[in-house]
């Protein structure tokens, strides 16, 4: 551990074997410490970033049917939705209204919209001028499947119409084995690696996330974060980072088999390694959305250096029960009392 | 409480420059070498390494470095300088207590500014229970092996002393075995007056009815400036501090409180604290210290924001730190929410309370915490956060260990 230690304290990288003995002997202090360390090496200032943005899931119509989602209706259920232009345009209007600088865009993998849809969609919404963090990898691999096109050709497509950034959604966990048993018609994680990295290719920016606590191993955790540090050696394209815990309320999952909620000691800690372990990586999102205000403050000292966005909308995490909203101004103060300074941001984390 | 082994000669002796380096020669490691672990380095980089010293020690701190806990902005440091106590006091257990909550009354004449829960006699919320439904709540829940009841209530104006005895008399009635921890130190002081008792008087009249302890609450800050700003009629912090003193000089054991997050100040919760460790140094008859944060909607000072996360953990670890011959420190999940508390059991905390129903006084306050924590569920939070789970009576006898 003494050796481990030095080395983060250094500024070296921990391999594989060294993160799994932090996670198994390293307290909750010491987490904190060495995650604090390695945040205050990339981020000497004390500023917590933040974006104001909302979430718009233009479908919750969707055939992939993971599950641990609790948001999606299957085709043949019906009930399901494609938002109008109209509710699109007014979703847009009081974002811009609340200085909101961006749409995190995202939906179900809907089964026979065609990329024209999605072209003119970016199009209609880029004509407000707002920047659009949009599709995640598992969409894009819908597209082109859909499409028959190759997924460099997709991403050129959707950015020549307006696409300016990729969230990292629906990494899940990047382990086949975890993906085959719990989202079987996704993309596979060598699929949601190789998006990203055409993607960074063409000189966009994205995220990456990871969702945690389900059936998962120790080891898949590892292996998810060493694909997200090995392309982000290869491409430097990932701006952030943001790790939360699955929330298995009303989840297909969670009525198959019984799934704990991970713990917010849980969160801390696999929040804290995360910091460690992707040293390549600038940015760590806390999650306040699964945490709430008192953990996602306390992340701060975890190695989280951004509080993520104020999410003027969010529905996927509040169909599976949790609901905490916090307005721009009570990030601010959070911030503020954990003595930081609150900066707005871009997606690209220049300050507004 | 014991000091701690380590002289204070080698920890002085010592330099802290490079992490990773040996902190003392091998031959010299013949006490726990947690003592010299590689996180003290970072204490004193925090420049909290007198302090740290001082801790190890088992020396007491003065306000003075209280003041440097509250005003320092690493709060993993004072996480880590509190667990040092904690685990010195209270080892890897992690206590939890199956009690009922029962509020006979929130009529009071006392009306806080600080409180949502008393209400003037007639207004539409005040509400008073009979002994008989009381006792009936109780019976409620003869199936759950419940240890303890917790009852308190507002001051109320003419409900006769007769009262508070058949209520203790009544839930003895039902459920013989259960302890009863009731009436804080304010309604104490009321009940003497209305038996035209001394209060020790009071106390043992109280205690052969069926009283086990008292809870903590009342203290708010003791500050008379902070009494005068927002609970003028209530018993003073020396009034308050006598009642306490008196009960353990019975032999009854209390616990304490602190309500912090509102127009108090550094200083003033410290003052605080210092008088407790002094009573506590007198009569040694605290059990608990339970930092409570306030919660302003519907209360007369709904202009405060919440406390937040660092503050509500700040309180722990000063508070675990500050008083260092109080046995335990709660971490009150229905005041902080059950992740913070879980939280709390590596920043000072040993106490999680318990499988609590029917909270109102917080909730009325607009606490957004569950009502309830099953008992599996503080189990697992216990578990997960690396402790051992103990389930104890009032007086922290250990009923099981999960």
């Amino acid at each position: 551990m003494q050796t481990i230690i030095e080395k983060i304290e250094a500024g070296q990288r921990i391999d594989g074997e060294e993160f799994l003995r932090l996670e198994r002997e390293a307290t909750l202090h010491q987490v904190g410490f060495l995650a604090n360390a390695v945040r205050l090496r990339l981020h000497p200032e004390p500023v917590v970033t933040y974006v104001i943005d909302r979430n718009i899931n233009y479908t919750d119509i969707c055939i992939s049917a993971c599950k641990f989602c609790a948001f999606f209706k299957a085709p043949e259920e019906g009930g399901g939705q494609v938002l109008t232009r109209a509710e699109m345009a007014q979703k847009i209007a009081e974002t811009q209204a609340l200085g909101g600088t961006q749409i995190l865009l995202q939906g179900g993998l809907h089964p026979d919209l065609p990329l024209e849809f999605y072209e003119e969609m970016l199009r209609f919404m880029k004509a407000t001028g707002i920047h659009i963090h949009g599709f995640s990898p598992p969409e894009i691999v819908h597209f082109s499947r859909l499409a028959d096109l190759p997924i460099k050709t997709v991403i050129e497509r959707l950015m020549a119409a307006g696409l300016d950034s990729i969230p990292g959604g629906g990494a899940e966990i990047l382990s086949n084995r975890v993906r085959r048993e719990l989202a079987p018609n996704k993309c596979d994680a060598d699929q949601w690696i190789g998006v990203m990295e055409t993607a960074h290719g063409l000189g966009l920016r994205t995220t990456a996330t990871m969702m945690f606590g389900h059936i998962e191993t120790v080891a898949e955790r590892l292996e998810h974060l060493q694909r997200v540090r090995d392309l982000q050696d290869r491409t430097g394209g990932f701006t952030a980072f943001i790790p939360w815990p699955f929330q298995p309320d009303h989840t297909p999952l969670a009525a198959t088999r019984r799934i704990e909620k991970t713990t917010a000691v849980s969160y801390l800690r696999m929040l804290g390694l995360s910091r460690i372990f992707l040293d390549n990586v600038r940015n760590i999102q806390a999650s306040w959305v699964t945490q709430g205000p008192k953990i996602a403050q306390l992340s701060l000292f975890f190695g989280a250096n951004d509080f993520g966005s104020t999410m003027i909308e969010e529905n996927v995490v509040a169909a599976a029960g949790v609901r905490f909203r916090l307005s721009e101004e009570e990030i601010r103060r959070l911030v503020r009392e954990a003595g930081f300074r609150p900066q707005q941001r871009l997606m690209d984390y220049t300050p507004v | 409480m014991a000091p701690s082994p380590e002289p204070t000669f080698l920890y002085k002796s010592l330099e802290f420059k490079k992490i990773g380096k040996p902190l003392v020669p091998e031959g010299l490691l013949f006490f726990a070498p947690e003592a010299y672990n590689i996180m003290d380095a970072y204490i004193e980089r925090a420049g909290l390494g007198e302090i740290l010293t001082k801790v190890r020690n088992g020396e007491r701190l003065t306000v003075a470095d209280g003041r440097t806990l509250y005003r320092h902005p690493d709060i993993v440091a004072l996480g880590y300088l509190a667990n040092i106590v904690r685990e010195r006091k209270n080892g890897n257990q992690a206590f939890f207590i199956y009690n009922q909550h029962i509020n006979y009354s929130n009529i009071c004449t006392n009306l806080c500014k600080f409180c949502a829960f008393g209400k003037e006699k007639g207004h539409a919320l005040a509400y008073e229970m009979t002994v008989e439904e009381v006792k009936n709540k109780v019976r409620q829940r003869l199936d759950e092996p419940i240890s303890e009841i917790h009852m308190v209530g507002g001051i109320h104006p003419d409900l006769p002393f007769s009262y508070y005895l058949d209520l203790l008399r009544g839930i003895k009635e039902v459920r013989p075995e259960v302890h009863i921890q009731a009436f804080t130190c304010v309604e104490i002081h009321h009940l003497a007056q209305l038996a035209g008792k001394s209060v020790a008087d009071t106390l043992r009249d109280l205690v052969d009815a069926g009283l086990g302890s008292l809870p903590g609450g009342g203290a708010e800050v003791f500050s008379p400036r902070i009494r005068q700003a927002t609970c003028e009629k209530k018993l003073s912090g020396e009034g308050w501090l006598e009642v306490a003193k008196t009960a353990h000089r019975l032999g009854l054991h209390t616990n304490a409180t602190m309500l912090y997050g509102h127009i108090e100040t550094v200083d003033e919760r410290l003052e605080h604290l210092d008088a407790l460790r002094c009573a506590q140094d007198e009569t040694n008859g605290f059990l608990a210290f339970i930092p409570l944060a306030f919660h302003p909607k519907n209360t007369g000072m709904a202009e405060h924001a919440s406390t937040t996360g660092i503050n509500d953990l700040k309180n722990i670890a000063v508070s675990r730190l500050m008083l260092d011959n109080f046995p335990h420190i709660k971490a009150y999940w229905v005041m902080i929410g059950p992740k913070l508390a879980q939280v709390a059991l590596a920043f000072g905390a040993d106490d999680m309370d318990g499988t609590v129903k029917e909270e109102v006084i917080t909730h009325m306050a607009g606490a957004e915490t569950e009502q309830a924590l099953g008992h599996k569920t503080l189990i697992r939070l216990i578990h997960e956060a690396g402790r051992q789970p103990v389930q104890r009576d009032t007086l922290y006898n250990v009923l099981a260990t999960y």
